[in-house]
């Protein structure tokens, strides 16, 4: 019932779409179609919420759809709701955002068609059960949202994000293809029944491990195959930047999961370092490009890349665990990491809603040239604040919770035999806290730039707070936001039908722990209960409020800022986003960026300003993507000569590749 | 019930009402040992209630928050403070939050300073909340690691757990032990802005941290500020004590002369702790600003250390 629901409302998506293009360029499209989406999106994340909380028993349908004598397959069993349900309530919340947002389109049908078949294509992946379906889906859901990154083709930067995305995506389902057919073996069953019946060989399902990783960690924004993330993601208009970030990563988690615990066959140990390594490196790299940045959104596209990282960490312990048999520690580390797919889902959705709102209210994505915004605009405000501090992992929010749980998960590890893993894990543990520290620095900088001081320019100083759909989008995520963090266990009980579906085991049932704490293994070793956290700051606070105003005195006067006696009025006088990332980029950003600081100060009586260059190194791309794109392109230079020889030289080419094949073929056997 | 309801208010109020008597305590000990006079020790108390007696005066350009921040502040450090063991153990809350909460709720403190620092629009604050940061940014794992380590001897992140765990005779001395208590107490000290990283008393010098960042606060909001300062070091001071220090503390269903005999102890340990403090402060010079990552970086590879170490083997 629930699975006809979801690909119904697919359906009503691509028709949706289909109106959007009929209606393109009538004032009203806008409304109808996000309309449509919301009510859509609404009903099926109903769906498949019910399905998950009453850990229904999976469901499937083969329809007569694709590949003739092979059909489309679709399952739902608990992993798919869960994704379900962060696809559709991101879809959501976006649909509710562009009401009001997209009213300030200058494109509208270059969004709007696209968006609802985003939308479809991402629930056709995390529907499907077969390989075909899968791939349909994913390559679906690729150049939808490319085309999405493509809707304002006229600024150049946007062309070159556009095309770099469609590079890597393109790889990454390649990679994917390629390790479907090694899941699918000989016999050739696409079908993901098939797959899970007769598991590969181990070193077939480490191959097809490793192509998971690539394939979908290139979606997901796996450093070093993140390159096209932050570029695309800030292109797209800001609802869709959301989507991107908060959910299509999520959906590339997805698949990574189904692949790597699933359909892989019993994982080996030695998987997990990969994996682990590859979420560590993640999370840091993530965290220290996002310092680095002065453009808003894609400062919040670097730190997807992170939260990514963190999620890796929490899938590699998980693997860890399950391969030596310790079941309970790995369904600790998976709930923490489906936990965080979750949590990230709704507070970066909500930070580039906040992104948006400012972008509209000022026409600006650059911080450099913001500030003081939450005067013009408390609310947003208000609310881009809440996203700040989940996504800094400050307690009693969810995104405390979720890492909270990883670090439970690390502590269990010393029990693995394996000596590499014991070496790797305790390194792992220091860049996971490394991370959440940089985190908190970031959104410090983010958000006491844009939104705090004074206005760096006009069109800041002038904002005006954003509409009433945009705020209620982003009051609906950053209650969410609170929620989890405050009752972290509910949610910790909704995903052990994933966890019992994948891991064979779950946590202990949270919902009986006293005072709505946490507990994941045992009283006397960890508990945590972010309720009572909430209530002993809000009782401390007030009563501190209480004493203060009972017997301080009240009286407040306004006046010039002190500022040691040399308050200056210019607003270039504040620290700017590059001043306050300064003290970070001298530490970390002399190795990892190659950092330079040049100063030209010119002598006394010389006119001219003093001048500060700062000159940071992509190394990542400088060493591994220009390289690689300067042999392509020279490659093809050499090879452009054979498009214009004569025909006999052509002729004996392909006499001389005859000959060739017929003699490998001969000696093969 | 009643009993433990008591003693969690008793624990609260006894930090809030030590912490100023702490800081003068450790300000009059350095005055002595610089051979001056020193302020009298309820110095603190009365730089307290002067200031919630003036007036406000804010900046033209602070918003909403600004104002807000004084309180959140106090509240995350107060909560953190009391969840600390002072005079006995089990205490009647202390489940709600483990180390690694702890640490989280001083982050989220440091966090809206830092933004505090950066509401008004100065160059003083900007300046303060960036290197507050970047400090935090290394202080941060250095600690979690420590985290790590003693709950991997402990077998669990509950403080009073690893506080019992440590009072009893199976902890014995230890490698990684000795390397997460140099660690521990780096970071205190980085954490509370203590000298060689940042001078709490002065104003109006280039390389302040702390200062720098709360420079715009004045009159009610101050006072709390400078209270959140004061129940931080406390707090430090008391993680220290209760942790590689543990005598003296009581566990749960204690007499009442037992606890008494507790807080004495506790007193005794405070009075050592700003001793040493201030000794180590008199003897030793600022560092300069960008020696601070060396030092913390010390700080981080000692808990990396001892977690390797726990990692390995069972018996460092």
């Amino acid at each position: 019932m629930t699975l006809t629901i979801a690909l119904a409302g697919i359906a009503v998506l691509l028709a949706l779409a289909a109106l959007a293009v009929l209606l393109a360029g009538t004032p009203k499209a806008g409304r109808v179609v996000y309309g449509g989406c919301t009510i859509v999106t609404a009903i099926s994340l109903f769906a498949a919420a019910s399905h998950l909380l009453g850990a229904a028993p999976p469901a499937s349908l083969t329809l007569p759809l694709g590949v003739p004598w092979l059909g489309s397959h679709f399952r739902l069993d608990a992993l798919s709701a869960f994704f379900l349900v962060v696809v559709d309530l991101g879809a959501l919340c976006a649909s509710i955002f562009a009401l009001g947002y997209g009213e300030h389109e200058t494109a509208p049908q270059r969004v709007l068609p696209f968006y609802c078949a985003f939308l479809a294509g991402m629930s056709v992946v995390v529907l499907a059960d077969d390989a075909f379906t899968f791939l349909t889906g994913w390559e679906f859901m690729s150049l939808t949202s490319w085309a999405l990154v493509m809707a304002h083709h006229r600024v150049p930067d946007n062309v070159r994000a556009g095309y770099v995305y469609l590079i890597m995506a393109s790889f990454g389902t390649l990679t994917l293809l390629l390790g479907f057919g090694l899941l699918a073996g000989p016999t050739g069953h696409y079908t993901f029944d098939a797959m899970r019946a007769a598991p590969p060989a181990a070193s077939l399902g480490a191959l097809a491990l490793v192509l998971a990783l690539i394939g979908a960690g290139s979606k997901a924004g796996i450093v070093p195959l993140h390159v096209w993330l932050p570029l695309a993601h800030p292109a797209a208009p800001s609802h869709v930047s959301a989507l991107m970030s908060g959910v299509m990563t999520k959906v590339a988690v997805y698949g990574f999961i189904r692949i790597a615990l699933e359909l892989a066959g019993p994982p080996d140990w030695w998987w997990s370092i990969v994996i682990l390594a590859a979420g560590g490196l993640t999370a840091v790299m993530g965290v220290l490009y996002a310092l680095m940045q002065h453009d808003l959104k894609r400062l919040l596209a670097y730190h997807t890349v992170e939260n990514i990282g963190i999620i890796f960490i929490g899938l590699g312990l998980a693997l860890a665990f399950k391969a030596h048999d310790q079941l309970f520690a790995a369904a600790l580390a998976f709930t923490a990491a489906l936990f965080h797919v979750l949590n990230h889902s709704l507070f970066k959705s909500l930070l580039f809603f906040g992104a948006g709102a400012v972008l509209t209210a000022t026409g600006e994505r650059d911080m450099e040239h913001l500030g003081g915004l939450i005067h013009r605009m408390p609310q947003t405000a208000f609310m881009f604040l809440v996203g700040c501090a989940a996504i800094s992992a400050l307690p009693p929010l969810n995104g405390f919770a979720s890492e909270w749980l990883t670090f439970q998960a690390i502590l269990l590890s010393p029990q693995l035999p394996s000596w590499g893993l014991k070496i790797l894990v305790p390194a792992v543990g220091g860049l996971l806290a490394l991370s959440a520290a940089l985190a908190a620095a970031c959104f410090v900088k983010a958000y006491g730039v844009t939104f705090l001081g004074r206005p760096r320019t006009p069109a800041a100083a002038n904002a005006t707070e954003t509409d009433r759909f945009s705020l209620g989008a982003m009051t609906v995520l950053a209650t969410l936001c609170l929620v989890a963090g405050i009752l972290p266990g509910l949610f910790i009980d909704a995903l052990a039908p994933v966890n019992i579906a994948l891991i064979g085991a779950r946590m202990p049932a949270q919902i009986g722990a006293q005072w709505l704490s946490i507990v994941p293994i045992a009283a006397s070793r960890s508990s945590y209960d972010g309720f009572l956290v909430f209530l002993f700051i809000a009782m401390s606070g007030g009563l501190a409020a209480i004493a203060i105003h009972r017997f301080a005195s009240d009286r407040l006067r306004r006046a010039p800022a002190w500022d040691c006696g040399y308050p200056d009025p210019s607003p270039a006088t504040q620290y700017s986003a590059m001043s306050f990332a300064q003290p970070i980029r001298r530490v970390f950003g002399t190795t990892v960026f190659r950092a330079r600081e040049t100063v030209v100060m010119p002598p006394p009586g010389d006119t001219r300003p003093a001048r500060l260059t700062v000159e940071l190194r992509d190394l990542i791309w400088d060493f591994i993507y220009a390289p690689l794109a300067a042999g392509i392109g020279l490659a093809a230079d050499r090879l452009n000569r054979l498009q214009f020889l004569t025909i006999r030289q052509f002729l004996s080419f392909v006499f001389a590749a005859l000959v060739i094949l017929l003699l490998v073929l001969a000696l093969w056997s | 019930m009643i009993r433990d309801l008591l003693s969690q208010s008793v624990q609260m109020l006894l930090v809030l009402f030590l912490a100023p008597l702490f800081v003068g305590f450790v300000r009059k000990v350095k005055a002595r040992l610089l051979r001056r006079q020193g302020p009298p020790l309820i110095q603190p108390y009365r730089d307290l209630l002067r200031l919630i007696r003036k007036e406000v005066v804010l900046a033209d350009s602070a918003s909403w928050l600004f104002r807000v921040i004084p309180y959140l502040v106090f509240a995350a450090t107060w909560v953190a403070a009391a969840l600390v063991p002072t005079f006995r153990t089990d205490l009647m809350f202390s489940w709600s939050a483990d180390l690694i909460a702890i640490i989280a709720l001083l982050g989220s403190a440091r966090f809206f300073l830092a933004l505090a620092g950066l509401d008004v629009g100065t160059s003083f604050g900007g300046i303060g909340s960036s290197r507050e940061v970047m400090i935090a940014s290394l202080a941060e794992p250095a600690m979690i690691m420590i985290v790590f380590t003693l709950a991997l001897i402990a077998g669990s992140t509950q403080l009073s757990t690893v506080a019992e765990f440590m009072a009893s005779p199976q902890v014995g001395l230890r490698v990684s032990l000795g390397l997460a208590l140099v660690g521990l107490v780096m970071v205190a000290i980085a954490e509370n802005g203590r000298i060689p990283i940042d001078n709490p008393a002065t104003h109006l010098e280039l390389t302040m941290v702390h200062e720098a960042m709360v420079l715009e606060y004045s009159g009610r909001h101050l006072a709390l500020i400078e209270l959140s300062a004061a129940l931080k070091l406390i707090l430090y001071v008391s993680l220290l004590a209760c942790l590689f220090v543990p005598w003296g503390l009581e566990a749960a269903g204690a007499t009442l002369t037992a606890l008494g005999l507790g807080v004495a102890a506790y007193v005794g340990k405070l009075a050592a702790g700003g001793f040493l403090l201030a000794l180590f402060e008199t003897s030793i010079a600022k560092m300069r600003v960008f020696r601070v990552p060396e030092f913390l970086g010390v700080a981080l590879m000692l808990g990396l250390l001892a977690t390797l170490l726990r990692f390995v083997s069972g018996s460092f």
